[in-house]
């Protein structure tokens, strides 16, 4: 089973995010479940949801806490959560900022974890572009799909149409294809790199 | 045909399969979107002829409930928490008329202090109202229990109360497999009242009735309850029959077979106690689940034939009788009569406390041990409960309670889970 936790703040769309991941693993023939965290959900608050998948009927209920998956909509969240909580050894960390995973002081983090499975894309600049607001959940989808190979860009693309409609779906949809192409490009990048 | 949903919209969407003509509504979290559902249903048309009627509070939403089931209609309402406990009058009487109302009650906990979770305490605290009360596990389960109650709510002219865990299940997006009208319709005949007013054939109903009667109204509201311990079970085999799938009945086990130890529980805490369960098994612990789907009528000889051969039996409940401990476990116990058997209750979950399968597995390998206390509080944190408990031996005006412990605990809004 894998399991992914999605950070950001309320208004990003979090709880969303993880209800189209499930939907796009459903779509794969995936079993999946998604659910939210409640409490803090006043616009602006750290704010974080939840999607397990796997081949089998999920009957686990617990909130995720040892994450193979982490997502993180919101930068500024680095300061003031503990994001990497729990994070499996071997686990998977997309975050939005123009930034490179580098240039964000996290390199104990690098250190500690599998460096070739963390990146960063610039999710609210590319959602600006397309939709013209800075909303970076269905563009993250898109680069989790590069980034892990765990649900492919057409499933996320389905997802996305399954919750907008009209011109919405198609600008999340070019959203979340420009992110999967950006973030093909930094995993091909990060291995060359280790390669040399 | 298979849907990844809300279980909120699920159940929606098997009310509205199920016909219902009156529809009140009254929005309190967890159970909203269930009503904001059947609302947008009934103004695209996809569910009619139905009456949606906004109302002005819970105790309105079963007072319109009763009125329109009392003329005829199927109604339905849903609701949670404090607003369970505010039509609490109105709920006895639906009751009490012998009213076959459905209603969803999302389970959440009841204030003070003020908490939107998960737990048990709404609908135990309406437990003697003479509702049939039954449970679901899971999203699947929840749709189908909808189904379910609306047929055992009509036979037997009482009303049917389906409840699921609010947050846990009303808000989480899995996949459901949703039947198609002309399924329903052929499970499901439309509703032929034993009682209604109508001009044609005038008659009153809610007499006012003495000492002379009031006894045996009240006894054949438990005779419905004892029919509905055979029909319950009925249903739900007729129902696996034709929808291919075995949800609702009395109670279901779960690798009990040889188990020495069996963990008793209710709602979708079961999910996560079968997973615990596996991994103990794998270890070779002799252990088991017992899931009870139908509180009330609470199914004392299907849980005493169940658990009969158990060396011990935890009961894992969300729920809480101040002063004395389980609620679930006090009826538990009324089926073990005489059969000796170590018991343990486990109160669990309470304002939304995950219940973890660590956390399961630990306090499960205790009893298999004999080392658990007879009442345990799962993950208790026993230093702000001392801290508390030291701050009113040292001062008169030690404040209120709720706040000091929040002030002991420090910001918790950064806390990933």
């Amino acid at each position: 089973m894998l399991q992914i936790r999605i950070h950001g703040r309320g208004g990003q769309g979090v709880v969303t995010a993880a209800e189209m991941l499930s939907v796009a693993a459903f779509e794969q023939g995936r079993h999946a479940q998604a659910f939210p965290s409640f409490g803090s959900e006043r616009t602006g608050a750290p704010v974080v949801a939840f999607c397990r998948i796997s081949e089998r009927e999920i009957r686990l209920r617990e909130p995720i806490v040892e994450p193979d998956v982490l997502i993180v909509q919101d930068r500024t969240l680095l300061h003031q959560v503990d994001v990497f909580q729990g994070l499996k050894p071997d686990g998977w960390v997309l975050i939005n900022t123009r930034r490179s995973f580098d240039e964000l002081g996290l390199a104990d983090i690098g250190a500690r974890f599998r460096r070739e499975r963390m990146t960063t894309v610039p999710a609210s600049e590319i959602a600006r572009k397309h939709l013209g607001r800075p909303l970076p959940n269905a563009v993250l989808l898109g680069g989790f799909a590069a980034l892990a190979g765990m649900v492919t860009l057409d499933a996320v693309v389905h997802a996305i149409r399954d919750t907008f409609s009209g011109a919405l779906a198609d600008q999340n949809a070019a959203a979340a294809t420009e992110a999967y192409d950006y973030v093909q490009n930094e995993i091909r990048e990060l291995a060359h790199a280790q390669a040399d | 045909m298979l849907k990844q949903i809300e279980g909120s919209r699920a159940v929606a969407e098997a009310v509205a399969l199920s016909r219902p003509e009156v529809i009140c509504a009254y929005p309190i979290s967890p159970q909203t979107h269930i009503v904001e559902g059947l609302g947008e249903l009934v103004k695209s048309g996809a569910l009619q002829p139905c009456e949606f009627i906004n109302v002005e509070s819970e105790f309105a939403a079963m007072s319109v409930a009763i009125g329109a089931s009392a003329a005829g209609a199927r109604a339905y309402t849903a609701t949670a928490s404090q607003g369970l406990l505010f039509m609490a009058e109105a709920v006895y009487n639906a009751s009490g008329l012998g009213l076959p109302i459905v209603m969803t009650v999302a389970n959440r906990a009841i204030g003070a202090p003020i908490n939107i979770w998960n737990d048990h305490s709404d609908s135990m605290s309406q437990r003697d109202c003479g509702w049939i009360q039954l449970f679901a596990a899971h999203n699947q389960e929840a749709l189908d229990l909808h189904i379910q109650a609306f047929k055992l709510a009509e036979e037997l002219s009482m009303p049917v109360m389906v409840c699921m865990d609010g947050f846990i299940l009303t808000h989480a997006v899995e996949r459901v497999d949703m039947p198609t009208q002309a399924q329903v319709d052929a499970f499901l005949p439309p509703y032929e009242p034993r009682q209604v007013l109508d001009p044609a054939e005038p008659v009153s109903i809610g007499a006012m009735v003495g000492p002379e009667a009031f006894m045996e109204v009240r006894y054949l509201a438990h005779a419905k309850q004892l029919m509905a311990l055979e029909r319950i079970p009925q249903i739900a085999a007729e129902f696996a029959e034709r929808f291919g799938r075995t949800t609702g009945g009395l109670v279901r086990p779960y690798r009990t077979e040889d188990a020495e130890t069996i963990v008793v529980a209710l709602g979708s805490v079961l999910g996560t106690l079968k997973d615990a369960v596996d991994e103990m098994r794998d270890t070779g612990a002799r252990i088991g689940v017992l899931g009870i789907h139908s509180f009330r009528p609470f199914p004392l000889a299907a849980v005493r034939e169940a658990l009969q051969h158990a060396k011990r039996i935890v009961v894992l409940e969300k729920s809480f009788s101040v002063g004395l401990g389980g609620v679930v476990s006090t009826d538990v116990r009324l089926a073990l009569h005489r059969l000796g058997q170590a018991g343990y209750t486990v109160v669990a979950g309470l304002g939304g406390r995950a219940i973890t399968k660590a956390s399961l597995t630990r306090v499960l390998n205790e009893a298999m041990q004999d080392k658990l206390e007879p009442l345990t509080f799962l993950d208790l944190d026993w230093r702000i409960v001392n801290r508390q408990l030291e701050r009113e031996r040292a001062v008169r005006r030690s404040g209120p309670i709720a706040e000091n412990l929040l002030r002991d605990l420090g910001t918790v809004a950064s806390k990933v889970s």
